[in-house]
């Protein structure tokens, strides 16, 4: 149980580094920006899997959170705080050096955030937001959840398109670049860094994936499957079903704000579409398409599907072929695509060779 | 009445207690932390999870790893996994149903199902075992069997509460007996003297006509 995990992870990182190669070799590096952007929308799909696959508990609210992530990290980083620095808690900022002083698009001297603290300041917002709002909202269940976080994802993006420091219809542009080591990796969309932001990125999806297959693996893991299964009984064998629900969350929504972040940066930029519902549906799509309880299914298909729909292939049809997809795929493959007849027969003969020994 | 002892509904007035605590009012969680584990009438076992998970779960109010150690997969996670598989195989053998513990928990017979949920609530080592209708749905059989193995718990010293109708299996086992007749307690005596009570026989028998 434990080594195929590793195992699985270490034939996707392999994959990882050969795609890279391939694309340089192939002189098609340009890929690459497309498969960093999908690679921060997995970490939002490998988070609402853990949520909605193994706890059971639906979210069409989570492109807030990468919104939410996104702009507070964008705010935060570009808006001036030069005016309010006589204000003794902006100057202390400014002197710690959790406020530095940097050039704006137009040359002008701005005082704005370390994207480090930005960072972490979108994070933690997050995670105590959804704290409060999963507190009360997880104790509805199935269709009342599916509305209640529907809600959550439509507040957050009215909130966006209605507040002028977010940029309204606009977002916000000019988010400077994420050194995380000066001259080597920093999170930006100049080209000369293409090659580490793409490893940077896919780095990031294989350990949030490696925590959450271990997750699942565990104590917690195994209750999250229980209170799906019957959440009666779970409650009754002693799992506190209400904290393992909101602990979910909040961790898919931190996933969710993480990946928000990090784009945002790796963009230079973010807009409301980021915080659309049918961004949310997107994820509950390509999480259904993976089969639900399926990490790496969700994974491989979160990949390909924004990929894709990045690279512009599905052209104007983009947010119709996602809702086209879910359909589909509740009609005719409930558990997922790599469980539909076709892959069924091929485990199949694979388990009775087991049995008698031939692999 | 099972419900509102283990915590699944709120009682309106009156107290419940439970080795000299009061427990009304609690999360069913809490009151399963507490020492005393249940079985459903409905039977409700996890899907999609093998018999061995399932009786994993009964394990959980004794062990202690969370989001943060589960993540990380720390040694000493790693060793309470093994603890919390070893236990479940003994319970699994104790009820003499180990060759099942891979086969998914709804793919059994319904005996074998009741088999299973019993096994769950003893993983969690109660004090006090609640079972709600534990011959429901059985076959005779199944049932002499029921008997049998809720006998050996008591005898490992765990006290069982059952509540049943089925006569031949109450009168067999219990070493004292309630009766209720539309939630009053009539009667409350061993299975010898009930058998014999004339409230107990003008409720559920009827009264003889002179």
């Amino acid at each position: 149980m434990g080594n195929k995990k590793y195992i699985q992870t270490i034939g996707f990182a392999a994959a990882v580094v050969s795609i890279q190669i391939i694309t340089y070799f192939s002189a098609t590096g340009y890929f690459l920006t497309q498969l960093t952007m999908s690679g921060y929308y997995s970490i939002v799909v490998i988070g609402l899997c853990l949520l909605m696959g193994y706890a059971g508990q639906i979210s069409i609210g989570h492109a807030g959170f990468f919104a939410m992530g996104g702009y507070i990290t964008a705010v935060l980083t570009t808006f001036n705080f030069s005016p309010f620095v006589k204000n003794t808690l902006i100057s202390l900022f400014s002197k710690t050096g959790i406020l530095i002083a940097r050039q704006d698009l137009y040359g002008g001297q701005i005082l704005s955030f370390h994207p480090l603290f930005a960072c972490a300041g979108a994070v933690i917002f997050t995670i105590v937001v959804a704290y409060i709002i999963g507190g009360p909202v997880l104790k509805l269940k199935g269709h009342y959840l599916a509305m209640a976080t529907l809600g959550l994802g439509t507040i957050i993006y009215k909130i966006v398109i209605g507040t002028t420091i977010l940029g309204e219809a606009d977002g916000i542009s000019d988010v400077p670049a994420f050194t995380l080591i000066p001259g080597l990796l920093e999170v930006s969309g100049k080209p000369s860094m293409r090659i580490q932001n793409y490893y940077f990125a896919w780095g990031l999806v294989i350990i949030s994936m490696v925590f959450v297959l271990n997750l699942i693996d565990s104590r917690v893991g195994r209750a999250l499957r229980s209170i799906h299964g019957a959440e009666d009984a779970s409650n009754a064998m002693g799992v506190d079903t209400a904290k393992y629900k909101l602990h979910t969350f909040v961790l898919s929504a931190a996933l969710a704000a993480m990946a928000g972040v990090f784009l945002t940066h790796f963009n230079g930029g973010i807009g409301p579409s980021e915080a659309s519902i049918m961004k949310s549906v997107r994820y509950v799509a390509i999480v259904a398409v993976g089969g639900m309880a399926n990490l790496w299914g969700a994974l491989i298909m979160g990949a390909l599907l924004n990929f894709f729909s990045m690279r512009g292939y599905f052209g104007t049809l983009d947010d119709a072929v996602f809702g086209g997809i879910l359909i589909l795929i509740m009609l005719f493959a409930p558990e997922g695509l790599l469980k539909t007849e076709l892959f069924k027969v091929k485990r199949k003969n694979f388990q009775s060779a087991e049995k008698s020994g031939e692999v | 009445m099972f419900n509102l002892i283990s915590g699944f509904l709120r009682p309106n007035s009156g107290e419940i207690m439970f080795n000299g605590q009061q427990i009304q009012g609690l999360k069913p969680y809490h009151i399963a932390a507490k020492g005393m584990s249940r079985t459903f009438q409905h039977i409700k076992l996890f899907p999609k999870m093998t018999i061995l998970e399932n009786v994993m779960i009964g394990r959980h109010v004794h062990s202690k790893s969370e989001f943060i150690a589960g993540m990380l997969n720390l040694p000493w996670t790693r060793r309470e996994e093994m603890r919390i598989k070893e236990k479940a195989m003994e319970i699994l053998a104790f009820l003499g149903i180990s060759d099942m513990a891979d086969t998914e928990a709804t793919s059994l017979a319904y005996g074998q199902q009741r088999m299973v949920e019993l096994a769950r609530a003893l993983a969690c080592e109660p004090r006090l075992l609640l079972l709600d209708e534990p011959a429901a749905g059985l076959n005779m059989r199944e049932t002499a069997e029921m008997g049998r193995l809720i006998t050996k718990i008591r005898d490992s010293g765990i006290t069982v509460l059952i509540v049943e109708h089925d006569m031949s299996l109450v009168m067999n086992i219990s070493d004292e007996i309630v009766v209720l007749s539309y939630g009053q307690k009539i009667a409350d005596d061993v299975p010898l003297a009930i058998q014999k009570d004339s409230e107990v026989i003008r409720v559920y028998l009827g009264e003889e006509n002179d």
